[in-house]
C-alpha cells in the first residue's frame, strides 16, 4: 500500500480546505457589511410567505424597509395581529388592533344564473375575455370565472366553482393580490365582520339586469325601506352597505326579491 | 495548442458559444436553465453572475492543477478540489460584490449561490484539463461556454414568456412544454455542429 499518495492527497485536500477557510474568514471579516440586527427579527416576525401584498419583492426586502422607517409596519397582511404586534415591539411603535379583513367576490353569477353573451374561446384570461366584444357575460358586471385571480392568490384560497370564483375565507389572509388581478374590480377587501354584503355590482336598470341575470340587483329598494339602521342604500342602480353602522340584522337579505344580498356563516 | 490570433479567437468564441453550447450540445448546467428561465430579467441575472463565476473559476482551477495537483501527480483529484474551489470562490466573489458593488450583489440575488451546483461551471473547468487549454485559452473558454449558457438562457425565458399567454393543452402546462421547447432549441442548435472545425 502507497501510503505517501494517501497523505499527500488527504494533506493536499485537507490544506486546500484550510486555505479556502482561511481566505473566507478574512474576506467575511474584511468584507462585513454592517446589518442591523433588527432586520433579522422583524425577519422572522413576518409571515414569511414572500406573497409581495407589502408591495415589497419578498419577506427580506420588506424587513429592510420597516427598519429602515420605509416601510409601514401594518403591511404584512397575511401576518395579522400577530405579525403587527411583534413588529410594533421591535421598532418601539404603538401596536393597536388591525381589523382582519377578507376578499369577497361581489358577484353571485354562476353557471345557470347569469346568462352568457357568446361562447368564449381564447386564452384562458379574464382580462383577454373582458377585452373581446365586452366580455362573454351578458352582465358586464359579472365574474367571468376564467380565474386571473386563481393565478394571483399565493394561498391557495380561490378556485372556480360552477363558473365564478369561491373564496375559501379560512386561507384567505386578505393581502389583496387578487383585487388588482380582476378585470372588473369584483373582488374587494372587506372587514371580516362585515358578513352581509350585497354581491352584486351591477349597476344596470332593472330590466337589463334582470335579464342578464336572475341574482341581480334591481334597484327596487325594499333593503332601504326594511333597514332600520341607515346602513343600505342604492347608490346608482345598485344597493351598498355601509359596514359601520350594518348591525348584521339580516332584514335586507330576507326581503330582497333576487337574493343579491347574502349572510354569509 | 492553438496560437493566440484573431482568427483563432474568433474561431474558438464561435465554436464555444453556437457549436459547443453547454446547454445545447454539452447538456450543462440543464438545472438553472430550466429553473430560473421563466422570466427574461432574472435569466439575464443569472446568465452574468455565472459568467463571471466561470471566468473565475477557469483561472483559479488551471492554477490549483497545473501548480499544486500536477507537480505532486495528485491529477486525480481534480474533481473533488474543484469542486472546493468552486464552493469556495462562490462564497468569496458574493461577499466581495455584497462589500463593493452592492447594485450589482442585489440585481444577482439568490442566483450567486445557486452557482455553487451548476454543473456548467464543473464542466469548464474538466474540460480545460482534458483540451490541454493553456491559461489564457481556459479563461476564454469560461467566458465564452457562459455566454453562450447566458445566449441559451435567455432565449429559452423568452420563448417562456410567450407560453405564460398561450392555449397550451392541460397535459403540456408548465414543466412538459418547457421541455418540448429546450428539446426544439437543443435542434435547432445542431444546426451550428461542424461550423467550425
Amino acid at each position: 500500500m502507497n501510503t505517501t499518495a494517501i497523505l499527500s492527497a488527504v494533506a493536499v485536500l485537507g490544506g486546500l480546505g484550510v486555505l479556502f477557510g482561511l481566505v473566507l474568514t478574512f474576506a467575511d471579516k474584511a468584507f462585513s457589511v454592517p446589518v442591523d440586527e433588527r432586520v433579522a427579527r422583524v425577519r422572522e416576525a413576518v409571515a414569511g410567505a414572500n406573497c409581495g401584498a407589502c408591495g415589497y419583492a419578498g419577506c427580506d426586502p420588506y424587513a429592510a424597509a420597516v427598519v429602515s422607517g420605509e416601510a409601514s409596519i401594518t403591511a404584512c397582511t397575511p401576518g395579522g395581529q400577530k405579525t403587527f404586534n411583534a413588529l410594533a415591539e421591535i421598532m418601539g411603535k404603538n401596536a393597536c388592533d388591525v381589523a382582519p379583513g377578507v376578499a369577497r367576490l361581489l358577484c353571485q353569477g354562476e353557471n345557470g344564473v347569469a346568462k352568457p353573451r357568446y361562447d368564449y374561446i381564447g386564452p384562458p384570461s379574464c382580462h383577454a375575455a373582458t377585452q373581446m366584444a365586452g366580455g362573454p357575460t351578458a352582465c358586464a358586471w359579472g365574474c367571468v370565472g376564467l380565474g386571473d385571480c386563481v393565478k394571483a392568490c399565493q394561498f391557495d384560497a380561490m378556485k372556480i366553482v360552477n363558473g365564478i370564483v369561491s373564496i375559501d375565507e379560512n386561507k384567505c389572509t386578505s393581502c389583496g393580490l387578487c383585487v388588482p388581478a380582476c378585470p372588473r374590480s369584483l373582488i374587494k377587501l372587506l372587514p371580516r365582520a362585515a358578513k352581509v354584503t350585497v354581491r352584486c355590482l351591477n349597476a344596470a336598470n332593472a330590466k337589463d339586469a334582470m335579464a342578464a341575470c336572475s341574482k341581480a340587483c334591481i334597484a327596487c329598494k325594499r333593503c332601504e325601506k326594511a333597514c332600520e339602521f341607515d346602513a343600505i342604500h342604492v347608490i346608482g342602480n345598485c344597493a351598498v352597505i355601509d359596514p359601520e353602522k350594518c348591525t348584521l340584522c339580516g332584514e335586507c337579505v330576507k326581503v330582497c326579491p333576487t337574493k343579491c344580498i347574502t349572510h354569509q356563516a | 495548442m492553438m496560437e493566440f490570433t484573431l482568427v483563432n479567437f474568433l474561431l474558438f468564441m464561435v465554436n464555444c458559444v453556437l457549436s459547443n453550447n453547454f446547454i445545447f450540445s454539452r447538456y450543462l448546467g440543464c438545472c438553472p436553465f430550466l429553473g430560473v428561465s421563466s422570466k427574461v430579467e432574472t435569466a439575464a441575472g443569472m446568465g452574468v453572475a455565472v459568467t463571471f463565476v466561470m471566468a473565475l473559476a477557469s483561472l483559479i482551477t488551471y492554477v490549483v492543477y497545473y501548480y499544486i495537483l500536477v507537480p505532486l501527480s495528485l491529477q486525480y483529484l481534480n474533481t473533488i478540489s474543484f469542486i472546493l474551489v468552486i464552493a469556495a470562490l462562490v462564497q468569496f466573489v458574493e461577499m466581495f460584490l455584497k462589500k463593493t458593488v452592492p447594485a450589482l450583489y442585489s440585481a444577482l440575488g439568490i442566483y450567486l449561490p445557486l452557482i455553487t451546483t451548476n454543473c456548467a461551471v464543473l464542466g469548464v473547468t474538466l474540460l480545460n484539463i482534458s483540451d490541454q487549454y493553456n491559461m489564457l485559452w481556459s479563461v476564454l473558454n469560461g467566458v465564452f461556454g457562459a455566454l453562450g449558457f447566458l445566449l441559451a438562457i435567455v432565449l429559452m425565458a423568452g420563448a417562456r414568456e410567450r407560453l405564460e399567454s398561450s392555449n397550451i393543452p392541460a397535459a403540456f402546462k408548465g414543466f412538459p412544454i418547457s421541455l418540448v421547447i429546450a428539446g426544439l432549441m437543443s435542434v435547432a442548435f445542431l444546426g451550428f455542429t461542424g461550423l467550425v472545425k
